[in-house]
């Protein structure tokens, strides 16, 4: 159990990271996300006690970090898999890290083997590739085999197989009743290895909560619906039969439809109604990059000039008022993968606002100018 | 889950993420409540880590790193090598007015330096790569670990640096204790001990300036700074009337020179006026060091890195 208290860090005039408060739980993989610079690798090292806090307090199991009795045989950490001497053998290495809390040395061979190491044990760590460094460091991690295990980016550098095998020794881990707090940037392992949430954003606490409602929370789902038929008479028909029954229906380049607003159930009743035949009918879920991207897009610190979001700012252009002339309707870029925004209340088009601030202080959990005062 | 959700995205996001207090949802995970409840506990032992647990581990490091063999090589080198290309050039009669430790001593002035980098880089290696992040999040009662880097760092530097002058003064023992070497005390050998000691102690600072300085190239460019400028700056100094004292003082107290003076070199020649005793440049050199290094203890205890 990792327990944050109205964490605050400030370097100078920077607040990296503000007033955070938090609980990482045993049992579960908790995910923490942020973007570039959010104070996720400084609230790590809070949690280490390799910095001080500049107010708040952050236990593990109750106590400081560095009041642990054995902090080696309770906390296993991965900050940087660079953090080796070169020059030393990976074997070595390790266990001058496993005497420092009297780990006995059969241990360094078994974390070898569970990572995957012990061929190149002997090999001087200046010859590791970046994958093989990450797993050094889980290694060096998992020395103490503690109960509480902090990885920041673990999978950084890692072939497919090694991200795998990430994620399932995470699971494994969590399942084993231990706390297991993960950051990475990578959205899609996110969601398929961790089950909690935490994303913090410039420093403050955006959300904490489960990876699911995470999701549905601050993403939208949409179903896409394809009429019968090549021409446009069904698709039309179905349009205004679902526009009446009061869902938001897109039309995609292809003839598709894409409808928020209505349950599945719900579409094909219309459609059976309306006398139309479906030749699709297919639910899409949004992704927690999605999710992630639009709950932090105002706490971003460093952005391209060519900022993929903006499509996110465009007035809402795939409407299709009258179903007289569908070649007309504008198309959907076929390379998007966001989500037509769902109506608003009372059915009115939901038109993403103009300012990313006013979004934040509708997407943020505190006051609504905070976004701009923590820069 | 066939169910489109019916929220907006951003619309119901001023409710959804009231954070600590949806904290208490339950995460869609796969662990028991069992399991969350007892938590884990592992097999290993657990003792209380103490100094030996560290002193270990610094063994460790400093035997698994090739920049220790390089640098404690080239003190040996330099120490035995000159050394004994001396005492091949000299003969009994030399030895009348100077004792058979000079030979180490002109070596030792060129050895030091591989002292002072290793000092220095027993702490500023494991700043340079990161792994003091490592090293401290696995002990982070970190006085402990600094005070096993002093003490095998100190240890090892002693034991090589007096191993290289006895080596260099038995042989000029056995070679030029012949008629005409006049004669010898054992006050000689107790001298070289001092001046290894004296060398271990500007390699304990450079260790405490590294720690301080944390970068391996500014440490040793302060250091050598330290044992080379004195002099130089003594004898710029001795030029005008006014600095005239300051810069006597910087030629009696300076690295060199104290070295010179434990072996049993200045106090003979009669070159300096009023010497200063060995005790004095000892307590000067333990000054400080033992200054640098309690300075180490407080910035390492409290800096975040």
């Amino acid at each position: 159990m990792i327990e944050a208290v109205g964490l605050t860090k400030r370097f100078g005039a920077k607040t990296a990271v503000d007033q955070l408060s938090f609980q990482v739980r045993p049992g579960h993989v908790t995910g923490f996300l942020g973007p570039n610079g959010s104070g996720k690798s400084t609230t790590m090292r809070m949690i280490l006690g390799l910095d001080r806090p500049t107010s708040g307090h952050v236990t593990i199991n109750g106590m400081p970090f560095r009041d642990l009795p054995n902090a080696q045989r309770n906390v296993g950490a991965l900050l940087d898999a660079k953090a080796v001497h070169g020059g030393r053998r990976a074997r070595t290495h390790l266990l001058s890290i496993a005497q420092l809390s009297g780990i006995p040395e059969k241990r360094v061979d078994e974390v070898l083997g569970v990572v995957g190491l012990q061929d190149v044990a002997r090999q001087r760590a200046k010859g590791f590739s970046l994958g093989m460094g990450q797993r050094l460091g889980i290694a060096t991690a998992l020395l103490g085999d503690p109960k509480v295990l902090l990885f920041d980016e673990p999978v950084n550098g890692l072939d497919p197989e090694g991200i795998l095998w990430v994620r399932n020794l995470m699971k494994q881990l969590a399942a084993e009743g231990r706390t297991v707090f993960v950051s990475s940037h990578l959205m899609s392992e996110m969601a398929l290895t961790a089950d909690h949430l935490i994303v913090i954003g410039r420093g403050r606490l955006l959300a904490d909560m489960g990876t699911q409602e995470f999701i549905t929370r601050n993403s939208a789902g949409f179903a896409r619906v394809r009429a019968a038929g090549t021409g446009p008479d069904g698709r039309n028909t179905l349009g205004t039969a679902l526009t009446k029954a009061g869902g938001r229906v897109l039309q995609e380049p292809d003839g598709a439809l894409r409808v928020t607003g209505l349950e599945l159930p719900v579409i094909s009743d219309v459609a059976h109604e309306a006398g139309v035949r479906l030749w699709e009918l297919s639910p899409h879920r949004a992704s927690l990059e999605e999710a992630y991207m639009r709950m932090t897009q105002s706490s971003v610190e460093y952005t391209s000039s060519e900022d993929p979001r903006a499509e996110l700012w465009e007035p809402e252009p795939l409407t299709v008022p009258e179903w007289e002339d569908g070649p007309a309707a504008p198309e959907v870029p076929r390379t998007g993968f966001f989500a037509p925004p769902p109506p608003g209340a009372g059915g009115a088009p939901f038109l993403m606002p103009s300012d990313p601030g006013k979004l934040a202080s509708a997407a943020g959990n505190t006051s609504p100018n905070q976004p701009e005062e923590s820069r | 889950m066939t169910g489109l959700p019916t929220t907006g995205p951003m619309t119901s996001g001023g409710s959804s993420t009231s954070a600590p207090a949806s904290g208490g949802s339950t995460p869609g995970g796969t662990t028991t409540n069992a399991a969350e409840k007892a938590g884990y506990s592992s097999p290993l032992p657990s003792p209380r880590p103490h100094l030996g647990h560290a002193l270990a581990s610094e063994w460790t490091k400093m035997t698994s790193v090739r920049s220790t063999m390089w640098t404690l090589s080239l003190l040996v080198a330099t120490v035995v090598g000159i050394g004994l290309l001396l005492i091949a050039n000299t003969n009994n009669e030399d030895y009348d007015r100077i004792p058979f430790t000079t030979p180490a001593i002109f070596g030792l002035l060129i050895g030091q330096l591989s002292v002072m980098v290793l000092g220095v880089l027993t702490m500023t290696s494991e700043h340079g790569t990161g792994l003091i992040r490592t090293t401290f999040t696995a002990a982070p009662e970190r006085h402990r670990v600094l005070t096993a880097k002093y003490i095998v760092f100190s240890l090892t530097a002693f034991l090589v640096t007096a191993a290289s002058v006895f080596v260099v003064t038995l042989a000029a023992t056995i070679v030029h204790s012949g008629a005409g070497a006049g004669r010898h005390g054992s006050s000689e050998w107790t001298g070289a001990l001092l001046g290894s000691l004296y060398v271990t102690l500007l390699g304990v600072l450079a260790l405490a300036l590294g720690a301080l300085l944390r970068h391996a190239a500014g440490a040793i460019a302060t250091m050598i700074g330290v044992v080379t400028l004195p002099p130089v700056i003594g004898a710029v100094l001795n030029i005008w009337e006014a600095g005239k004292s300051a810069g006597e003082t910087l030629l009696q107290y300076n690295a060199p020179v104290a070295l010179m003076q434990l072996f049993g070199l200045t106090s003979n020649d009669g070159g300096l006026n009023a010497v200063p005793g060995d005790t004095a440049q000892m307590t000067l050199v333990l000054l400080v060091t033992g200054t640098a290094v309690a300075a180490s203890y407080v910035v390492v205890g409290r800096r975040d890195i």
